[in-house]
């Protein structure tokens, strides 16, 4: 059997480590963190297992890969099934309209039916409901992987333990451009606020031509605010512009938020190909797989899969690009 | 006509680059659009060469870029911004873009003026977003712009062109400037009508990147304005109120 390092421990290099070690293979992780961390991209995910929002806006492979997520996390973490809720201001109804045409797995809900299932979302009278969207803590999902792979004999290493392993498969997301010149960094910022007053269960989209927003809760009254899209590799700070908007989105939720605190505020780096799916590519005794863009959570298990198969079963599947060695 | 600061563009199209599901589905609809002219937005990517990854692809696309100044709200940002593209990009070609109105997005009239002024005297060609009025596009000459880009409706509305009447005004008051729809445009009828009334191009992004498929949306936006201008170059005929039969009737054979 052969020895596997893997560079990451983000989203991609615990999922991959974990679907190794699952098939039996003698795994290391490195990560200069030690564990996973506030320098990986997924520390800082919104964790919203949604393949059919999602779907609104990227390629047909996000929706169907994605659709696998749920199961794969509910083995390592606690998922909450309460489904995803989208609304949008009157004005902004052709927006709804929109994306209720371009998704599917969904049932329109009037004012009624939101304040059954939000009662303090604040004056919005026409929403879609995504019942079967599910979503998780990123951290604590990380965590458990973690602890899960430390019960199997496997510990992040802050630097490679071992003699030279047989492959290495690189996870290290935006950190690999250096063997990638086709990522690319799309910047993302984010909030993490405490509105112990404010109490939605589960993640609310609310739509906009220009501020798209969401909102994730995380228990206790702490709710992750998310996030902005900016084509930039800037991952200094957030400016005052999303700032702005991201509260004051949050505030036409339900107001009650501008009462929030600020706990944390959040900037980074998703790492993205030019087409924003993933991709597993073999170059040598290299396996690369990264380009989760804002889908981390959402299709690591499949790009998990996608690493395992080429590695142990030396078999391609779809993520896989397969002509990259010859290029 | 159809020459900006001395440069002939084949194609009436000039597409913008936000939006787009993803980098390829961009490239793949500016390859299908036939689009000469790509617009990119500056100001919130940052400076440092922070959107570099991302302004490479634009390059990669080979055709020429407008670099626009778009969420700019004043004179200053705008003429900051205007100094960044031509560093970026290497072009004294920059769309003028001042918000006056958080909502419809409305230009500020006055401070485009203002702002083209400064930057034509500075050696910028300069392309401003302007609304349909017929004085402020006699200032934004004066200004120095060799050519004015009315808007058809407000930004990523889609409406099409809300006051048609007001762009043919524009266009027979301004007969040697070239004149670009900008924004409003949804539908590929709507670039087609543009270019019927004798506009030298259409400026879009949202109805192409925000289409449901971009691409197949793009080569739609390709054709209608191809057709549009075809249409206006064959000198149409004029709307009448009555029937004109296209056969005499009198000398008919009369058929029983």
């Amino acid at each position: 059997m052969s020895r596997i390092r893997i560079l990451g421990a983000g989203v991609a290099g615990l999922a991959v480590a974990t679907e190794l070690v699952s098939r039996g293979a003698e795994v290391e992780v490195v990560d200069p963190g030690g564990g996973p961390t506030a320098a990986s991209c997924s520390w800082w995910a919104g964790g919203m297992l949604a393949p059919f929002c999602e779907y609104e806006n990227a390629e047909e492979a996000v929706l169907r890969l994605g659709q696998a997520a749920k199961h794969w996390w509910g083995r390592v973490t606690q998922v909450t099934e309460a489904g995803t809720l989208v609304v949008a201001h009157r004005r902004d109804l052709a927006d709804l309209r929109q994306f209720a045409h371009r998704t599917e797995r969904f049932h329109s809900v009037d004012a009624d039916g939101i304040r059954k299932l939000e009662p303090e979302l604040f004056g919005f009278d026409h929403g879609l409901f995504f019942e079967s969207e599910a979503h998780l803590s990123p951290r604590r999902a990380l965590e458990d992987l973690t602890t899960k792979l430390s019960s199997q004999g496997v510990f992040i290493e802050t630097t490679p333990a071992r003699s030279e392993p047989d492959l290495t498969v690189d996870c290290r997301g935006f950190a690999a451009r250096d063997a990638l010149p086709d990522l690319r960094g799309v910047k993302g910022e984010m909030l993490v606020i405490r509105a112990p007053d404010v109490s939605i269960k589960r993640p609310v989209r609310l739509l906009h031509p220009r501020i798209p927003l969401y909102i994730v809760p995380r228990g206790d009254g702490v709710y992750m605010l998310g996030a902005t899209m900016i084509e930039s590799e800037d991952r200094g700070r957030i400016t005052a512009r999303s700032m702005l908007e991201l509260l004051s989105s949050a505030y036409a939720l339900n107001p009650a938020f501008g009462e929030a605190e600020v706990l944390e505020i959040g900037v980074d780096l998703r790492p993205a190909f030019p087409d924003n799916l993933p991709k597993v590519r073999r170059r040598g005794d290299t396996i690369y797989a990264n380009g989760l863009y804002r889908h981390g959570f959402l299709l690591a298990p499949a790009l998990a899969m996608a690493v395992a198969e080429l590695a142990l079963n030396d078999k391609v599947t779809e993520l896989v690009d397969a002509d990259y060695a010859e290029r | 006509m159809r020459t900006f600061y001395g440069t002939t563009l084949a194609n009436p199209l000039m597409l913008g680059t936000a939006r787009y599901p993803s980098p390829k589905v961009l490239e793949a609809a500016f390859r299908e659009s036939g689009a000469a002219v790509a617009t990119v937005s500056l100001r919130r990517e940052g400076a440092d060469g922070a959107g570099q990854a991302f302004w490479q692809l634009i390059r990669d696309l080979g055709v020429l870029v407008l670099p626009n100044t778009a969420g700019c709200h004043t004179v200053k940002e705008a003429v900051t911004t205007a100094h960044m593209a031509r560093e970026v990009f290497d072009t004294p070609w920059i769309k003028l873009e001042l918000i006056g109105h958080t909502d419809s997005l409305q230009p500020d009239v006055f401070q485009l003026v203002e702002a083209a002024k400064i930057l034509s005297d500075e050696g910028f060609q300069v392309f401003p977003y302007t609304t349909d009025d017929l004085i402020v596009g006699e200032r934004l000459l004066a200004a120095g712009c060799e050519v004015l880009m009315p808007w058809g409706a407000p930004i990523g509305s889609g409406r099409g062109l809300s006051n048609p009447y007001a762009l043919r005004a524009m266009r027979a008051e301004f007969p040697d400037t070239p004149l670009v729809v900008d924004a409003g445009i949804g539908l590929p009828s709507h670039a087609a009508a543009a270019m019927e009334l004798g506009y030298d191009a259409v400026l879009l992004n949202t109805a192409v990147a925000r289409a449901g498929d971009p691409v197949a949306m793009a080569c739609a936006m390709r054709e209608a304005a191809e057709a549009g201008a075809r249409g206006f170059a064959a000198d149409p005929i004029e709307a009448r109120d009555m029937a004109e039969p296209s056969t005499p009737v009198i000398g008919k054979a009369f058929l029983a």
